[in-house]
């Protein structure tokens, strides 16, 4: 309670990690500073290791299956309701983004306004993608022929170093609305609107694994994930541009798909199409007999 | 704890006062000493070689199990051709120590492993509840024998041991050792039943005493299965038995144990209480069927540097 100087006892921070839907503490039980960018103390962060994203895969892993099976139009509705969670804690991304991305409030307003708006549109395409990615094939035969994409399973999402709340809802909603489960590396400097966002998805509908978030050096866990066996695809989209091949490489041992960023996304209020979405997704072509 | 070869009474079975006059003469299990021992020793961190050499050992001590309902001659020939080359892209991972099947599948594993070292292990006895009569008991032992196992693993009459009717668990665990024959006998406990740490050491006792050659955690059909105080408690005891008396008697946990970090808590465990004398297959056991892959798993990464997943080992 505060006493009658009006003085109250400062309430520290130190986050932890989002992992199958759980916050637990880093393995290593490191943690790092995160400033504002005067160099304010803002909180703690955990520090995650190697052994983090290993679990993050597993609990990533056991998300893929109820996530992908779930309607198309379930998953848009639980996506909107994460939607209007965000709405609810609008001026406390606001605070945030101003802190980490040192913007005026009017821009950090914006920024968080885009942010949800994305939220929203990349919702709309749970049940829509489908219809815009998939085709009926014209053959020569007495087939029905018809490709439909499917979610690749687990990818490692390494989130944009400087737009901290845009670049990050931009990077995470197209990856999961296709079914998905992702496992994201926060930006490195700026992890407090991800924080948010992860306590956001925590008391959603959103099923425990299908975003996992965590904090930490992005070239210290980036290489770990490139290189596990049981991840589907990367986003280089935060990573430092000298790891880029390192990065590929790895990644080939067992065929990701892996996404690099344009230049142009650089500038994350554009309209980002649908390329973030028909990365993440494998294409299933079906040929079905008809009658003679 | 310690007893001396003078402490064993040499008429302790002959009758089911002396029995319990024994086994209640046990000095009791400090049961939060006992959680508190087991929490400690499965903090120790191992890694690199010694890890290596942790999930070497483990895969050569595992029995490698099926004991389902549904289990068809298919499932078991190819457990056993995984049992003998648990990585097929390495050679040199070592094979398990055993399959343990129901005693109706023997045979077939007995021809699918042929002279490949691995043993086969039968649950007998009217496994996992333990109740018919003893005669349909000791024929269930006789025709796992005959079809060539080389293990038969037991369960006790938790019904009478618990209502102290020991000499008639003795007087069974006697009868099936002599069904047994040259084969090995495991003496299952079924600790999840028998509610304290005092009645798994007069019950590792017991079993030890009536010729058990290994002593078994449980079945693997009751919940709690193996824990590491139960197994703490179980590795006193043959620890104390050999000094009593000289032989040497085998642990086996089983259930519930899964992944790698589980194992090597276990492998600890027995280095820090028995000995090094147990850290062999012939002496100490691992009942499971999910380990194996996630040993396999763990073993990838030593060997490759990065992550593995399940889709790089077998689904059983």
């Amino acid at each position: 309670m505060s006493d009658p100087s009006g003085e109250r006892l400062a309430v520290r921070k130190t986050y932890k990690l989002f992992i199958g839907g759980a916050f637990p503490r880093s393995e290593s039980g490191r943690s790092y500073v995160v400033t504002d960018t005067h160099g304010n103390f803002l909180a703690n962060a955990a520090l995650a290791s190697r052994k983090d994203a290993r679990d993050a895969v597993v609990a990533a892993r056991a998300a893929v299956k109820p996530w992908s099976k779930a309607p198309a139009y379930n998953r848009g509705q639980i996506l909107y309701r994460v939607a209007e969670m965000l709405e609810g804690r609008r001026a406390q991304f606001v605070t945030e983004v101003l802190d980490a991305e040192g913007v005026s409030s009017s821009e950090a307003a914006r920024l968080v306004d885009a942010a949800i708006d994305r939220w929203v549109w990349y919702a709309g395409w749970a049940d829509k993608y489908a219809q815009a990615l998939g085709s009926s094939n014209p053959v020569a035969g007495p087939y029905f022929d018809f490709s439909t994409p499917e979610p690749t399973g687990v990818v490692a999402v390494l989130a944009p170093q400087s737009s901290s709340l845009l670049g990050l809802v931009s990077v995470v909603a197209p990856v999961i609305v296709s079914g998905n489960a992702a496992v994201v590396v926060a930006s490195e400097q700026q992890p407090l609107p991800a924080i948010t966002l992860s306590e956001v998805l925590a008391t959603s509908d959103l099923p425990a694994g299908v975003v996992n978030l965590l904090t930490g050096l992005t070239a210290e866990i980036a290489p770990w994930l490139a290189s596990h066996l049981d991840v589907n695809a990367i986003d280089l989209t935060g990573a430092p541009l000298e790891l880029w091949p390192e990065l590929e490489r790895a990644a080939s041992d067992n065929v990701k798909r892996v996404l690099r960023p344009t230049e142009t996304e650089a500038e994350w209020s554009a309209d980002p199409g649908l390329r973030r979405i028909s990365t993440f997704v494998e294409t299933k072509t079906v040929w079905h007999p008809i009658g003679v | 704890m310690t007893l001396t070869a003078a402490a064993i009474p040499t008429d302790v079975a002959s009758s089911d006062a002396a029995l319990r006059r024994f086994l209640h003469g046990l000095p009791g299990v400090d049961q939060v000493g006992a959680d508190a021992r087991a929490a400690a020793l499965g903090t120790r961190s191992i890694k690199t070689t010694a890890k290596r050499w942790a999930i070497d050992t483990a895969i050569s001590m595992i029995d490698l199990t099926t004991l389902e309902g549904q289990d068809t001659h298919g499932k078991v020939k190819a457990l056993c051709a995984k049992g003998v080359r648990p990585d097929p892209t390495d050679a040199t991972c070592p094979r398990v120590a055993a399959i343990c099947v129901y005693p109706d599948l023997v045979a077939i594993a007995k021809e699918q492993l042929g002279d490949s070292g691995v043993k086969v292990a039968s649950v007998a006895t009217n496994f996992p509840s333990g109740r018919a009569a003893l005669s349909v008991k000791l024929a269930d032992v006789r025709a796992a024998v005959a079809d060539g196992a080389d293990e038969i693993d037991m369960v006790i009459d938790r019904g009478a041991f618990l209502s102290g009717r020991y000499l008639e668990v003795y007087d069974e665990i006697v009868q099936v050792k002599a069904a047994c024959g040259v084969a090995h006998l495991k003496v299952i406990l079924e600790t999840g039943e028998l509610a304290t740490y005092d009645n798994v050491r007069r019950a590792s006792w017991l079993a030890m005493l009536a010729g058990g050659d290994f002593i078994k955690t449980s079945t693997g059909k009751v919940s709690p299965a193996a824990t590491l105080p139960v197994t703490l408690v179980m590795l006193e005891a043959v620890r104390d038995f050999r000094e009593a008396t000289g032989r040497q008697i085998g642990v086996k946990p089983a259930g519930g144990i899964r992944t790698t970090k589980d194992a090597m808590r276990y492998l600890v465990m027995v280095n820090e209480t028995a000995g090094d004398d147990w850290l062999t297959p012939d002496w100490f056991r691992i009942g499971a069927s999910g380990l194996l892959n996630d040993l396999l798993q763990q073993r990838h990464k030593l060997t490759t540097g990065h992550y593995d997943g399940p889709d790089y080992v077998t689904i059983d």
